[in-house]
This record gives structure tokens, C-alpha cells and sequence, in this order.
């Protein structure tokens, strides 16, 4: 089985986030960066299928050149190949361009049974790219997924839980599929001292928009659909109002306001 | 691109149910239409649609495009999106819109891949500029900045909405809509996800659609210290929300927890106990129309964007709310 795991740099929540208004995009090299915290949960499970099912990972990250680093993470954790998919082409990607340039990736990777992601990104919250990359390749979309329950790579199925509104989905569907994790599927490890000092020393390979076959005109800023026109910091939240008193005089005084709001019915 | 007119709402259900949390969208779908100079249209993808097609006509639909069928019994991302894809290549919408739900997540981006469009996910701001583009407006790094995203390259223009937003539009039975019936085919064998079973949670009150919540953090202490949370939560008739540092204690389950890797809320009243107020829990819940803060530390930084702010022990404050709402309340 191989497994293709896909995982993203982000600017760390509490960095100071630093923009090029101009071009409506992160300047991604001047900010504290991680892992994207869901590609934790699926970097995880990549590493739990291959335990448990024999498999071979292939780490794939779209960014610049400081996102190498998330990849040598996940080589410190042990998966067997990791690629940067990198060029100056894929500044400005949307998620439209984005699922496109990581579609065209998985598809040289090759013969590939499941691609795992986060649930979203923390720095565009948009958690669509997994489900467009499904779409685009014809894989079963399976997002939200609580838990994987089962993988059958000889009959080329896969049955998850998937958490949405209301409840629990069990599902079954055809391999190759894209899987979406939710936060809490796993308890993503650490690397090893050892793994640390092996991945340091591994030169990673970059794929660029020509090693991907990717057409110009879908990639990066001519690629992309959704661009960014304003950024703006919420306004902020007044009437704030501390209640005094002992115990008893604040409650009532709390019950007053709230039941004021004719909220509570 | 002058061919593509008229605002659609994809209308929500679960195997044919629907609450008036399904048509939600007509009220902003409604105001988009008349900016635009547009109609306001439905599209409802079900086993048998003719009830909700009915129900969309008295929240406002002045069309409905209905693709009914065996397929499309449960909620499925291929079969829903290529009947959604099909009808939109033919009728050529503007502006598509869809709760940031999970169904509406993944039928969404499924539509904006095969019609290789752009998607704006999970808005709390829509207008329309003055190139006649919707201007969407989305929180990024949890909610403390606000982005404003247009897509002016490629058409329809798919967005999804954050639920409890905008305001629901009048229910009006005298009202009726068009109905077209549109016949997509979809042969089961060529599906690739088969539904085997739905488990309903025990968390009674669905967090995202709450009007009020009830969250606890660390400083409840212990997992008994949600009882009372959840008392007041049960007296109110709202939900029971979580801090991440109560869910990794073990204190409740993941499903309850509020922001950056949680769920993302938007209730009337959120009641925040023993919670610190760190940005990634501020991330899920600072858009609620009223914050309480109950802490008992006056410097937590969660009392700058409460409403009301009690400085206190929620052993104590919260059995106080409790006996007094029911006594007011008369429960
Ligand atoms: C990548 C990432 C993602 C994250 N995602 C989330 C997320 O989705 N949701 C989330 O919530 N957090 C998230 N966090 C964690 C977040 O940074 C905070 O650690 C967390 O929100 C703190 O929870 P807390 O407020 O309950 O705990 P603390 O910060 O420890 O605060 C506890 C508060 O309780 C008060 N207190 C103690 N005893 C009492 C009492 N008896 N009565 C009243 N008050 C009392 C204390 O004064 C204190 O203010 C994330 C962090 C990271 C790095
Ligand atoms: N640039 C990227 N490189 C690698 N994986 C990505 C990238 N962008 C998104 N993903 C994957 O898609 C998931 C959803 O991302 P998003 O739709 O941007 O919220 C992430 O959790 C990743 O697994």
C-alpha cells in the first residue's frame, strides 16, 4: 500500500502575522512557523496504517523554502520519501490552485491507495483542499474522520468513522481515497533524537511546476480564483461590563442581564 | 462571463429531514439577488424533494431546481456533486452559496474542483462591490484578523456561510416557487461511498446551532466539574462547550471542545467558566453575540471581550445562576 500524506506549513497562531497587502499574500519567510496542527493527527496516522498494514509514506508540502523544514520533520518521524513541492510559479495559489499543484504531485508519486490530510489549515481555516484534491483525482472523498476503522488494500476498500453534525458516520468506500483527520483520531509522537539527526542530514528533493507537469495557467496567482482585497482587524468587542458584588449580588445581577436579552426562553 | 445570473442557496437536509436551520440562507441569499438584480433560487438534491422544494417557495425561492432520485437518498459528496455540477453547467448561477457545515464543506469544494471555480469557505460577511462581486469576508489566524476576499476570474462564485450569521427570511406559505424538475443520472455502481450506519450522538444540543452555551475550561478542575456546567447548560436549554485544556485532560470528550481544533460557534449567550481566554479558544467563540467570563483571576485575558464579567469561583457563582434562572424561570 502507499500512502501519500499531505502537510503544510503555517505561521504559528500566536507569531505575528506580517502581510504583503500588494499582492493579497503571507510574507510566509518573515514568520514563526509549525506544523499545521491537524497534519500532525495525519502525519500520525500515516505512521499508525503503515504499523499496522505495512505501507510506504510519501510526505508531500506545498510552500516555500522554509517549508522544508515540516518535511524533515516528518523524515525525523520516519516516513520513506518526502517531496518539496516548490517554485516561485505557485506564490498566490488559492486552494483551487493549490489541490491542483498537489493533485498533479500524488499523481507522479503513482499508485498511490491513500492520500491523508488535516481537517483545515489554521492560517487560511478554508479545509477544502483535501476534498478538492479527491475530486479532482476521482478518489472517495471522506472527510471529518474520527477514526479509521479498517483498511482492505487487496479488495481496495476503507471503512472510517466520519464526526458531523448530529453524530457518527460509518462509511465504506472504494480505495484510493483521500481522508481528511480530525483532531483527537491519534496522539501524534515525537521524533527520536536518532530520527532528528538522520533527517538533518537528507538532502530533500524539490519538485518544481515543470517535474509536476503542472500548467502555468493553473498554478499560483494566475491560478488562482480567490484572492484577497483587505485585511482588517475585528473590531472591538465593547460593553464590556464587570459585574460587582458578593456571590449571591452578582448572580441575580447576571440572571437579570442575561434574561434582559430575551435570549433564554 | 455575463451569462451567469441569479443568486442559489443549496439547501441542507438529512435523508429528506430539514429544520428552518435548512433554508437559513434565503434571508442574505434574498438581499444578494436584489443587489445583484437578480432572482433568488434553490437547488435541492434529494430521494424525494417536492417537500422541501415547497418550503424553500415559502422562505423566499422565487425558483427551485430539484434533482430527486434513489442516489441521492443520504447525503453522499459524488453523487450530490455531480448532480449539483450538472444543473449548474446548464442554468449558470452567479453566486452559489452553502452553510460551512460539514455537508455543505464537502459539497462545495467538490463542486468548485469540477467546475475548476474558487471557494470562499466559512464567511460572516457578504456584499456585494462595485464591480458586482460578492465581497467575502472570513476570519484568518483564529479570528484575529478578518480578510476580505472577492473571485473575480471564474464563475459561479461558491462560498459558505457560517451558520447563526445572518438573519433567517420570514416563513410565508402563500408564497410558492417555481419548481424544475432536473433528471441527473447516477448509476450506484459508479458511486464510491456506501452510507453503513449513523450513530446519534448523546450530545443532545448540535453546538453549532445552540443559541446558548455553556463552556468549561481548566479551571473546573475536575471532570465532575462539568455537572454543574451541564445543570446550567440543561436550566438555560443550550449546550455544553469546552476549552482544549479540559478535552486533554479527559474531562469531556473532543466532540464538546470550542476553537482553532474545535468547532467553531457562534451562539447568543456564551458562558465561559474557568477558561483563560487564550486566542485559540477565542478563535471559536469571539463572533457569540453576548460573552459572559466567569473566572477567578481579573487579569485572564478572556475578560476583555466579555459582555459581563464575574470575577469569582464558578463552584459558587454557577449553582447561585442555577437556582435563581429556575426560580425566574419557573422550572
Ligand atoms: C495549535 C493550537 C491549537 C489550539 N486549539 C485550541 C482550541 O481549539 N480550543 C481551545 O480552547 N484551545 C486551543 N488551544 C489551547 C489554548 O492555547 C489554551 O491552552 C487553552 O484554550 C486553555 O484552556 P483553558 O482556558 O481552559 O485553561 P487555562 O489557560 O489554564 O485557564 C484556566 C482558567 O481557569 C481559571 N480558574 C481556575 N479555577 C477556577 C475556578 N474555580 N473558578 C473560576 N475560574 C477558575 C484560571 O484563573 C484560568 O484563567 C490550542 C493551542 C495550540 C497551540
Ligand atoms: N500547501 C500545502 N502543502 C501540503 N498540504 C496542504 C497544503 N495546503 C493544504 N494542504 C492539505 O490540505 C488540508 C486542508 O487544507 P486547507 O483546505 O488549506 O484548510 C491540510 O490540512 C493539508 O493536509
Amino acid at each position: 500500500m502507499k500512502i501519500v500524506v499531505c502537510i503544510k506549513q503555517v505561521p504559528d497562531t500566536e507569531a505575528e502575522v506580517k502581510w504583503d497587502l500588494q499582492k493579497g499574500t503571507l510574507k510566509r519567510e518573515d514568520m514563526d512557523a509549525i506544523t499545521n496542527p491537524f497534519d500532525e493527527f495525519a502525519l500520525e496516522e500515516a505512521l499508525l496504517t503503515k504499523e499496522k498494514y505495512d505501507a510506504e509514506i510519501v510526505a508531500l508540502s506545498l510552500g516555500p523554502q522554509k517549508a522544508t523544514d515540516v518535511l524533515r520533520n516528518a523524515l525525523a518521524l520516519a516516513v520513506d520519501e518526502v517531496h518539496h513541492v516548490s517554485d516561485e510559479a505557485f506564490a498566490g495559489s488559492d486552494t483551487l490552485a493549490t489541490s491542483y499543484a498537489l493533485a498533479k504531485s500524488i499523481e507522479k508519486v503513482g499508485d498511490v491507495d491513500l492520500v491523508l490530510c488535516g481537517k483545515q489549515t489554521t492560517d487560511g481555516n478554508t479545509g477544502v483542499v483535501a476534498s478538492e484534491i479527491a475530486t479532482r483525482l476521482g478518489y472517495s472523498q471522506l472527510t471529518f474522520v474520527g477514526k479509521i476503522v479498517e483498511i482492505d488494500a487487496a479488495n481496495k476498500k476503507i471503512k472510517v468513522e466520519r464526526n458531523i453534525e448530529g453524530g457518527t458516520e460509518l462509511v465504506e468506500a472504494k480505495l484510493p481515497a483521500v481522508v481528511s483527520v480530525l483532531k483527537g483520531i491519534n496522539e501524534p509522537r515525537l521524533p527520536n533524537l536518532m530520527g532528528i539527526r538522520k533527517a538533518a542530514k537528507v538532502q530533500i528533493p524539490v519538485w518544481d511546476a515543470a517535474e509536476i507537469g503542472a500548467a502555468k495557467e493553473k498554478i499560483g496567482a494566475e491560478g488562482a480564483a480567490v484572492k484577497v482585497i483587505e485585511l482588517t482587524t475585528p473590531p472591538p468587542r465593547s460593553g464590556g461590563e464587570m459585574l460587582s458584588g458578593d456571590v449571591d449580588e452578582v448572580s441575580s445581577l447576571l440572571v437579570e442581564k442575561l434574561l434582559g436579552l430575551k435570549v433564554i426562553k | 462571463m455575463a451569462d451567469y445570473k441569479d443568486v442559489w442557496v443549496y439547501v441542507e437536509h438529512k435523508e429528506g429531514a430539514f429544520t428552518p436551520m435548512s433554508y437559513e440562507l434565503f434571508g442574505i441569499g434574498q438581499k444578494l439577488a436584489a443587489d445583484l438584480g437578480g432572482n433568488l433560487c434553490a437547488l435541492v438534491i434529494a430521494e424525494n424533494t417536492d417537500e422541501l422544494a415547497k418550503e424553500a417557495g415559502y422562505y423566499g425561492a422565487s425558483k427551485v431546481y430539484a434533482v430527486d432520485g434513489a442516489p441521492f437518498k443520504t447525503f453522499r459528496p459524488d453523487a450530490y456533486a455531480k448532480a449539483a455540477t450538472t444543473v449548474m453547467d446548464k442554468y449558470k448561477p452567479d453566486v452559489v452559496l452553502y452553510r460551512a457545515t460539514s455537508q455543505g464543506a464537502d459539497l462545495s469544494s467538490a463542486c468548485a474542483a469540477t467546475l475548476e471555480t474558487g471557494i470562499a469557505s466559512d464567511a460572516i460577511g457578504l456584499e456585494i462591490d462595485a464591480a458586482k462581486a460578492v465581497k467575502v469576508t472570513r476570519a484568518a489566524f483564529g479570528g484575529s484578523y478578518l480578510v476580505g476576499v472577492v473571485n473575480t476570474k471564474a464563475k459561479p462564485q461558491l462560498m459558505t456561510v457560517r451558520p447563526k450569521v445572518f438573519p433567517m427570511s420570514e416563513r410565508d406559505t402563500g408564497k410558492q416557487a417555481e419548481v424544475a424538475k432536473e433528471a441527473v443520472a447516477v448509476a450506484e455502481g459508479d458511486l464510491r461511498t456506501t452510507i453503513l450506519q449513523f450513530m446519534k450522538s448523546e450530545v443532545t444540543v448540535n453546538l453549532v446551532e445552540a443559541d446558548i452555551i455553556v463552556s468549561g475550561g481548566r479551571g473546573t478542575g475536575k471532570p465532575e466539574g462539568f455537572n454543574v456546567l451541564r445543570e446550567l447548560a440543561n436550566t438555560l436549554g443550550g449546550a455544553l462547550g469546552a476549552s482544549r485544556a479540559a478535552v486533554d485532560s479527559g474531562w469531556i470528550p473532543q466532540e464538546h471542545q470550542v476553537g482553532q481544533t474545535g468547532k467553531t460557534v457562534k451562539p447568543k449567550i456564551y458562558i465561559a467558566c474557568g477558561i483563560s481566554g487564550a486566542i485559540q479558544h477565542l478563535a471559536g467563540m469571539r463572533t457569540s453575540d453576548y460573552i459572559v467570563a466567569i473566572n477567578k483571576d481579573s487579569e485572564a485575558p478572556i475578560f476583555k471581550i466579555a459582555s459581563y464579567g464575574i470575577v469569582g469561583d464558578y463552584n459558587q457563582v454557577v449553582p447561585k445562576l442555577i437556582d435563581e434562572f429556575k426560580k425566574r424561570l419557573s422550572r
